[in-house]
């Protein structure tokens, strides 16, 4: 059990390490949200469902003229 | 054909444009002199050619099958794919000249193939011109459809393989490394095959749209 234990333990501490790895590509990320690249994202996102739900739209209205022919 | 009238490929291909959208800005791409983070454009300049290349090759089909059935239908399906196509052509011609701005130093530098492209373009107005410039019903269909059949092969050729056989500024072109092999890694590769297809779908969606509409305007004016 103790030896078990302890194996878990290091292992955990593995997982630690990655943790750190994970950190510095977290900061290289801020770099890059520093550069309010993320506003970008959102700005072409929200064109897009606009004219997707645009699309959307005059499909639907397409559906019900081919209803009532 | 039922499929246009059917909703789940078009949301399908609406999320997986959002997925590239998103994935393309904030994914890693591989840092190269020149082009720095332009490599992004790759995720959205390119896959208006696939969606143009596969609106042409649907209105070929249409056009074979239009000169097999003799169905008017099948006509209006070739024209609106291509105006759809035209519409593509001409987002991936802009933007294409935008990104050369800032990587080759022009908006058109004659590249072989910027002019290939333009010539290309050419020959699909000339589509367009032919098919307005016949009063004929029939006749226009059928003459249209065959001129569109050879005009495909002849796009791919100029657009495709000429610029490959010359120097290009173009990736894949001349003695340039093509994006496959050199610059594109793996990871790029799983925004950019989705956005392909995405693309391509929303093509279609855009072509049955504008056959639907012209579909009711036929038949408004077959009857009266």
């Amino acid at each position: 059990m103790k030896r078990i234990s302890l194996l878990a333990f290091l292992l955990l501490g593995y997982l630690g390490a990655f943790a750190q790895q994970g950190q510095q590509v977290e900061m290289a990320d801020a770099l890059r949200g520093s550069g309010k690249i993320y506003v970008v994202i959102a700005v072409i996102v929200i064109i897009f469902v606009g004219l997707s739900l645009y699309l959307f739209s005059i499909d639907r209205r397409l559906k019900k003229i081919e209803k009532e022919k | 054909m039922k499929f246009i009238y059917q909703t789940w490929w078009k949301v399908l291909a609406v999320l997986v444009i959002l997925y590239t959208l998103i994935a393309g800005f904030l994914f890693e791409v591989p840092t190269l002199p020149i082009l720095h983070e332009t490599i992004r454009n790759v995720y959205f300049h390119v896959p208006m050619w696939m969606a143009m290349f596969t609106v042409f090759g649907i209105s070929v089909v249409y056009s074979i099958m239009y000169l097999n059935t003799g169905k008017e239908e099948y006509d209006l399906v070739v024209v609106e794919c291509i105006n759809t196509g035209m519409f593509f052509y001409v987002l991936g011609l802009i933007t294409g000249m935008m990104w050369a701005k800032y990587t080759w130093g022009e908006f058109w530098s004659n590249d072989p193939k910027q002019n290939s492209a333009a010539v290309a373009f050419l020959l699909y107005c000339a589509y367009a011109v032919l098919r307005n410039s016949i009063d004929e019903e029939q006749k226009r269909a059928k003459i249209s459809a065959i001129y569109n059949i050879f005009a495909f092969p002849i796009l791919v050729v100029l657009i495709m393989v000429l610029p490959r056989m010359t120097d290009s500024l173009h990736p894949g072109n001349g003695g340039n490394p093509a994006f496959g092999k050199l610059d594109m890694d793996n990871s790029m590769r799983v925004v950019l095959y989705p956005a392909f297809i995405a693309w391509s779908a929303l093509a279609v969606w855009i072509a049955s749209l504008r056959y639907r509409i012209r579909l009711i305007e036929y038949k408004k004016n077959e009857i009266s």
